[in-house]
């Protein structure tokens, strides 16, 4: 699998997400956001968690707006694989690539610490790894992670199996407790908890490792299939 | 020409941080406020000198960057 990170400044996340991308035998190169054009033969991008340009004017909204995101945008309109993780989540949703909100979380606090989760769906390349309604737990540590959308988007999301995890204990006060979401090719993943810092036993716990490992699989099967 | 952006929530999008300035304001004896919204002023400095051209450039600025219209509103003042 060939895969490249997203580096903004403020990004803090993106060497976790790399070790754990190399872990599952990932190819990695870091791409910095002034770049107008990813490197060739991805298999993934992934946009990392942080505080991208200090969380200026509203979560992900000016990383969003960088010049490689133009060419993240066509890689997932070309069918690519788009992994958002935590700020990474708030960028997709900035640029378009995911429905929705994110929101100051409902009881305004930070909220930090190892979160239940529990898997929405097993049909994607990320999440083929888990049972469906299976427990896993992943760390989360965000200030506005609390997921909004109109009712209509909402019963896209829900009609579609597009939520991706659940939070068993709802901290932010997501609408249907979402904590990650699948755009509608299910080749786009944001969600706010860290599956890349539950990816080694020193973390605490290794339940994060299958979601990498599911898109080394789909690499290494050849998908996505591109034009 | 300067022109003044007011960004709110939409109504019936809930504010977390107006609830809390609420009830805040209530444990301070200002009995009677029934909701509080915060929203953003953004102050913009701008070369153009016609009123229409400005508007509709803030306007377009809004939509891209300045507001987050799925949960956002927007106001332009010219000044």
């Amino acid at each position: 699998m060939k895969a490249g990170v997203i580096v903004f400044p403020g990004s803090n996340c993106d060497r976790d997400l790399a070790v754990a991308l190399r872990a599952v035998g990932a190819e990695v190169t870091m791409v910095w956001h002034k770049e107008t054009a990813l490197p060739a033969g991805l298999d993934l991008v992934g946009v990392p968690g942080g505080f991208s340009f200090g969380d200026y004017l509203r979560c992900g909204a000016i990383a969003a707006r960088a010049p490689v995101m133009r060419a993240v945008a066509d890689f997932a309109h070309d069918g690519g694989h788009v992994l958002g993780v935590c700020n990474g989540f708030q960028v997709l949703i900035e640029a378009g690539l995911l429905p929705g909100a994110l929101m100051r979380n409902a009881g305004l606090k930070f909220v930090c610490a190892r979160a239940p989760l529990s898997v929405g769906t097993s049909d994607s390349a990320y999440t083929r790894g888990y049972a469906r309604s299976e427990n896993v737990v992943f760390p989360i540590a965000h200030h506005d992670g609390n997921y909004l959308a109109d009712p209509e988007t909402l019963a896209r999301l829900e009609g579609e199996d597009r939520v991706a995890f659940r939070y068993r204990d709802n901290q932010n006060g997501s609408m249907n407790a979402i904590a990650g979401v699948l755009s509608r090719n299910r080749r786009v993943l944001g969600l706010m908890p860290h599956p890349e810092r539950a990816v080694d036993p020193v973390h605490g716990g290794v339940d994060g490792q299958r979601l990498f490992a599911g898109l080394a699989a789909a690499a290494a099967a050849g998908e996505p299939q591109y034009a | 020409m300067k022109a003044r952006v007011h960004v709110t929530l939409k109504r019936g999008v809930l504010d977390p941080q107006g609830e809390a300035v609420r009830h805040a304001l209530g444990a301070l004896g200002f009995a009677g406020v029934e909701g509080v919204r915060i929203g953003k002023v953004i102050e913009l400095d701008l070369d153009e000198t016609d009123a229409e051209a400005a508007r509709s450039r803030v306007g377009e600025m809004c939509e891209k960057l300045l507001a987050n219209t799925v949960i956002e509103s927007y106001s332009v003042e010219l000044a």
